[in-house]
């Protein structure tokens, strides 16, 4: 079996390799534009993945809520901006206040889902909080597409096209250049508050070990409502900035993108911080080489098809860590 | 200090805790030992309020703890090092000290504490960045009992200190216990199966068998007690 992986994994790399140094070499313009649009994809991914993977990491539970918390933060995002912009406010501050706006609002969706949905089923089994998160799921889609519209609205791009980076437009655009700015930047804030402040240490020993931790006096329900916040605000910019990418928006939004999201958290490694950022990566550039290079209607066919062959393969993922290494 | 009076736990429906009534003094070294399954980890377990009690009642210092959350147990001063020890695999021999102090503000009188538990067991220091789950296990429960010592505790509660270790770093361990206990009048209530050691070192002690107090007395007496040699010191 370990053999077979070896030679089958050597075959794939290789037939892609040939045909890929060759594609680049013929248009090599072309696959940077692939290369750059699949990193603004996977930017995005990466913003939605670290909420289930650091959820995950906290109470083994894939919350599948999540990907509306996104949709919810795009939807804030285009009420404040579209009231601003009826107001004639300037648009550098309806940008910043329609990414706070968005951020409060997710985040208090996030931190009630949880309050009502999981923290009752804590110690039910696993499959019960999973079913509770589908229901939340279906429930806010419905719930949004009631209190607003089952439409798609147009969602004018809060992002200009700055004068300085027209030389540079066509390979990529400054609102993708913004995307991958702003997520390199709440990527490295991020890293900052698990790695180095006191609420992060909780979050990384909650997650190794609850019972110990509430017997160094952590308040474990604090600390998980703490990571479903931070999940949901990264969220909330992700769903911001896509909805400045895409130019539209409606309820069902968030449901494609949380699957995906959640593809690129296996594909990394579940439960782990930078897995998500580098399966978010991976997933993004290689379905944008997909659609560029082959089929581009097969591309959510393509991501499931990744999400099966992980299963198969390598079921820990990218930087996962195998069960049993676990002391 | 603390007080245990007719405290039952149930696991589901096993009941582990039929009715256990102990004390401990301030300044005391307690130790209750008896046989595996016996219920000994469930009384510390009950008494950090990881598994509440479904009746009787703890009191600590006159105030009831009985089904008060962990945290805050933990914030009154009561500390456990549980069994297994739990360290924190991937964080640091020093994030793990860290975590032990998590209910204190105070940086300066956190380092101080960073120096002394280093004092105690030089060997932490040396490997104070090293992933917590790398150590060996008497490396371990040092780091789990300076761990416990992180948040200053009133009371500590030793679960198996001596679980899985060569004799020569369990002696070292029991001194450390004792010298804990004089330097700061921790009083420290320990859990064990080796019941000579326990004893030993314990100014009183209690004997546990299928969820109940069978014998209290002291240390002393305890060691020379027809029936606890039989049964426990193999004698």
């Amino acid at each position: 079996m370990r053999l077979f992986k070896i030679i089958l994994g050597v075959a794939v790399v290789g037939i892609l390799g040939f045909f890929g140094i060759k594609e680049i070499i013929a248009d090599p313009v072309y696959f940077l534009e692939l290369f750059l649009g699949g990193l603004t994809r996977g930017s995005i991914y990466a913003l939605i993945a670290l909420g289930y993977t650091m959820v995950y990491g906290i109470i083994q539970l894939i919350n599948f809520a999540h990907g509306e918390i996104y949709m919810i933060g795009a939807m804030t995002a285009l009420i404040v901006a579209s009231v601003l912009g009826l107001w004639g406010w300037n648009s550098a501050v309806i940008v910043i206040l329609a990414i706070v706006f968005a951020i409060v609002y997710s985040c208090a969706y996030g931190f009630t889902v949880e309050k009502i949905a999981y923290k009752p089923l804590r110690t039910a089994p696993r499959l019960s909080a999973l079913i509770s998160a589908i229901g939340m799921s279906l429930f806010l889609q419905n719930y949004v597409m009631l209190a607003q519209t089952s439409e798609f609205m147009p969602f004018e791009s809060l992002i200009p096209d700055f004068k300085f980076w027209e030389p540079v437009a066509h390979i990529i655009t400054a609102v993708e250049m913004t995307i991958i700015v702003t997520t390199i930047i709440v990527m490295i804030l991020l890293g900052m508050l698990i790695k180095f402040t006191k609420i992060g240490k909780a979050m990384r020993a909650t997650a190794q070990d609850k019972i110990m931790a509430s017997l160094v006096g952590i308040n474990v329900n604090r600390v998980i409502s703490t990571t479903f916040v931070v999940g949901s605000a990264t969220a909330a910019i992700g769903g911001v900035l896509i909805a400045c990418h895409v130019g539209q928006v409606n309820f069902f939004i968030g449901f494609l993108a949380g699957l995906k999201a959640f593809i690129a958290a296996v594909l990394g490694g579940i439960g782990s911080v930078p897995g998500a950022v580098l399966g978010s990566l991976v997933l993004g550039i290689s379905e944008s080489m997909f659609t560029g290079y082959f089929w581009s209607e097969y591309e959510d066919v393509f991501a499931f098809s990744i999400l099966v062959i992980i299963l198969i393969f390598r079921p820990s993922g990218i930087l996962g860590k195998d069960e049993t290494s676990k002391v | 200090m603390l007080k245990l009076k007719d405290v039952h736990t149930y696991y589901g429906n096993i009941h582990a805790l039929k009715g256990i009534t102990l004390e401990v003094g301030e300044g005391e070294i307690i130790s209750l030992i008896g046989a595996n399954g016996a219920g000994k980890s469930t009384t510390l377990m009950t008494t950090s309020g990881i598994v509440p009690a479904k009746q009787g009642s703890i009191e600590f210092n006159g105030q009831d703890i009985t089904h008060m959350p962990s945290d805050d147990i933990v914030k009154l001063g009561i500390c456990q090092v549980p069994e297994g020890r739990r360290i924190f695999p991937y964080l640091t021999v020093a994030e793990n000290l860290d975590m032990g102090a998590f209910l204190r503000n105070n940086t300066d009188k956190i380092k101080n504490d960073f120096d002394y538990v280093y004092s105690l067991f030089p060997i932490l220091a040396e490997r104070k960045n090293q992933a917590g789950g790398t150590l060996s296990g008497g490396e371990q429960q040092m780091l789990a009992i300076s761990r416990a010592l992180m948040s200053r505790p009133k009371v500590l509660l030793l679960d198996e200190p001596s679980l899985g270790l060569a004799p020569i770093i369990v002696k070292q361990i029991f001194d450390i216990i004792k010298k804990i206990n004089k330097d700061h009048k921790t009083t420290i209530f320990i859990v064990e199966q080796n019941a000579n050691l326990a004893l030993k070192a314990a100014h009183r002690g209690y004997v546990m068998e299928t969820g109940a107090i069978t014998i209290t007395d002291t240390g002393e007496n305890l060691l020379v007690n027809e029936d606890i040699k039989k049964a426990y010191l193999g004698i």
